[in-house]
């Protein structure tokens, strides 16, 4: 038996992991997510006045607040290998990824464990999100000017 | 010829030593049950030092020993270094063999420490391997633990420590041979498939056992793989009967006999210490099988050479036991 019969073998008999039912999951909780947002960005604006900008800047905060909470008492792992990306692709799993690395390598020292490693996985978010924030930007001034 | 056969080589003693989520599995006896993955200290890497340590100190003075009666100590683990190996041999005054092959440590221990055994200068050796899961992701995971969903072909990495006494006093169980695997590779380069990686392997390695010992596959009341897990296992099979037309009946893996299927633990469970424990605290306890072929299957990849997408080499290695007093 060669390599490429083996490979094949092997996709033979792997499971196929149900990706249909993982992204409806996903689109539910991420959505819900969305929604309770939405429900705070409104309580904010219509029972504290804020503004709509305000309200947003607030709703961030209380989510990144709730998700690293989560995290640090242990429950969020749980949720989000359950809820697939659902909980990852919102800003609690930007949260939830470096509150778990600073937890994780905090024995490792301040320098050489939680700062060399805070921004381990979230490096690639902020990264990859300034380099596709800028060539949106770029296109957009192409296109209209 | 990597074969060798054994005179009157004997496993004299195990001490087991389970994790939280092993001590509530499939298994049956166990000398020690860890409540924690900290297991009293502060990191997990020197929780699984720990662990090693423990096993040493209940082996000794299970069978009123002191480190100075031990020639030899051989073993190894999952860490960076084999460092859980170092940190725990430090406490003894015994000589000490590190020896790595990833999830085929633990036969490759008995095997080294038989080969010492045959020696005169050599009357006492300890073998000991362990995996802690934590550590073990923090060794090999995508870069941070963040509970990030897993495919079902992954496996999860037994917490447990292990320590055997090995002499030339006639015990229960003997070392009856042993073939040294060689490394082989498939092209498979998915670390989350670590048991279609180590499948070939065992499955060579198997064969070559057979042939060089001019045996049949029947004379084994039970061929035990190590972490191959559920799916490598099927694979294993599937490759043996198509490569070789030889259909395995009396075969189990040991990662797919440890977790109850409600534990959540995707393939099965994986690591060095996954074999031998299986091996100690369920198999042997049914007394059922009295020629056992343990075959230790392990990946040898890094972290480094994954994420450069090269496949990944495996190796396996074979001890065939036999069971005196089946009771």
């Amino acid at each position: 038996m060669n390599k490429e019969e083996y490979q094949k073998l092997v996709k033979e008999l792997s499971p196929k992991e149900p990706k249909l039912k993982n992204a409806i999951i996903a689109f539910l909780v991420g959505g819900l997510v969305g929604f309770i947002g939405e429900v705070i960005v409104n309580i904010l604006m219509e029972s504290f006045g804020f503004s709509r900008v305000d309200s947003c800047a607030w709703l961030a905060f209380i989510l990144i607040l709730f998700a690293s909470f989560m995290t640090a008492i242990g429950k969020f792992d749980n949720w989000v290998s359950k809820a697939k990306c659902g909980l990852i692709i919102p800003t609690t799993g930007f949260a939830h990824s470096i509150q778990s690395a600073c937890l994780d390598y905090k024995k490792d020292g301040l320098i050489t464990g939680i700062g060399a490693n805070i921004f381990k996985l979230a490096g690639s978010v902020i990264l990859y999100g300034i380099v596709s924030a800028f060539l949106l930007v770029l296109i957009k001034v192409v296109i209209y000017g | 010829m990597a074969s060798l056969k054994f005179n009157n080589i004997y496993l004299n003693d195990y001490v087991t030593l389970a994790g939280p989520l092993e001590s509530n599995s499939k298994l049956k006896k166990l000398d020690f049950q860890m409540d924690d993955y900290y297991y009293g200290e502060k990191t997990f890497e020197q929780a699984q030092a720990k662990m090693q340590r423990v096993v040493i100190d209940r082996i000794l003075e299970k069978n009123k020993l002191n480190g100075t009666d031990i020639d030899l100590l051989v073993g190894g683990d999952l860490l960076d270094q084999i460092s859980a190996t170092s940190y725990a041999s430090k406490y003894f005054p015994i000589s000490l063999l590190g020896i790595y092959s990833a999830c085929a440590t633990f036969p490759e221990s008995l095997i080294v420490g038989s080969m010492f055994l045959t020696s005169k200068n050599i009357k006492k050796v300890i073998g000991i391997t362990s995996s802690h899961n934590l550590s073990a992701e923090r060794q090999f995971r995508y870069p941070i633990e963040y509970g990030s969903p897993k495919v079902h072909t992954s496996t999860f990495t037994a917490t447990a420590g292990i320590s055997t006494l090995l002499t030339k006093d006639e015990g229960k169980i003997k070392i009856e041979s042993a073939t040294i695997g060689k490394v082989v590779e498939m092209g498979v380069s998915d670390a989350n498939n670590l048991g279609a990686v180590m499948a070939p392997a065992a499955a060579e390695v198997l064969h070559e056992h057979l042939n060089e010992l001019n045996r049949d596959v029947d004379y084994y009341d039970l061929i035990l793989t190590g972490d191959l897990g559920c799916v490598g296992s099927d694979i294993f099979k599937e490759y043996f009967k198509r490569k070789y037309g030889i259909y395995l009946r009396k075969h189990l893996d040991a990662g797919c006999e440890l977790y109850l299927k409600s534990q959540d633990t995707y393939a099965g469970g994986s690591g060095p210490a996954c074999l031998p424990l299986v091996l100690f605290s369920k198999i042997l306890n049914l007394g059922k099988y009295k020629k056992i072929l343990i075959i230790g299957t392990g990946a040898l990849h890094s972290r480094t050479f994954v994420n450069q997408k090269t496949p990944i080499p495996a190796i396996a290695h074979a001890v065939s036991l036999e069971v005196n007093d089946v009771h």
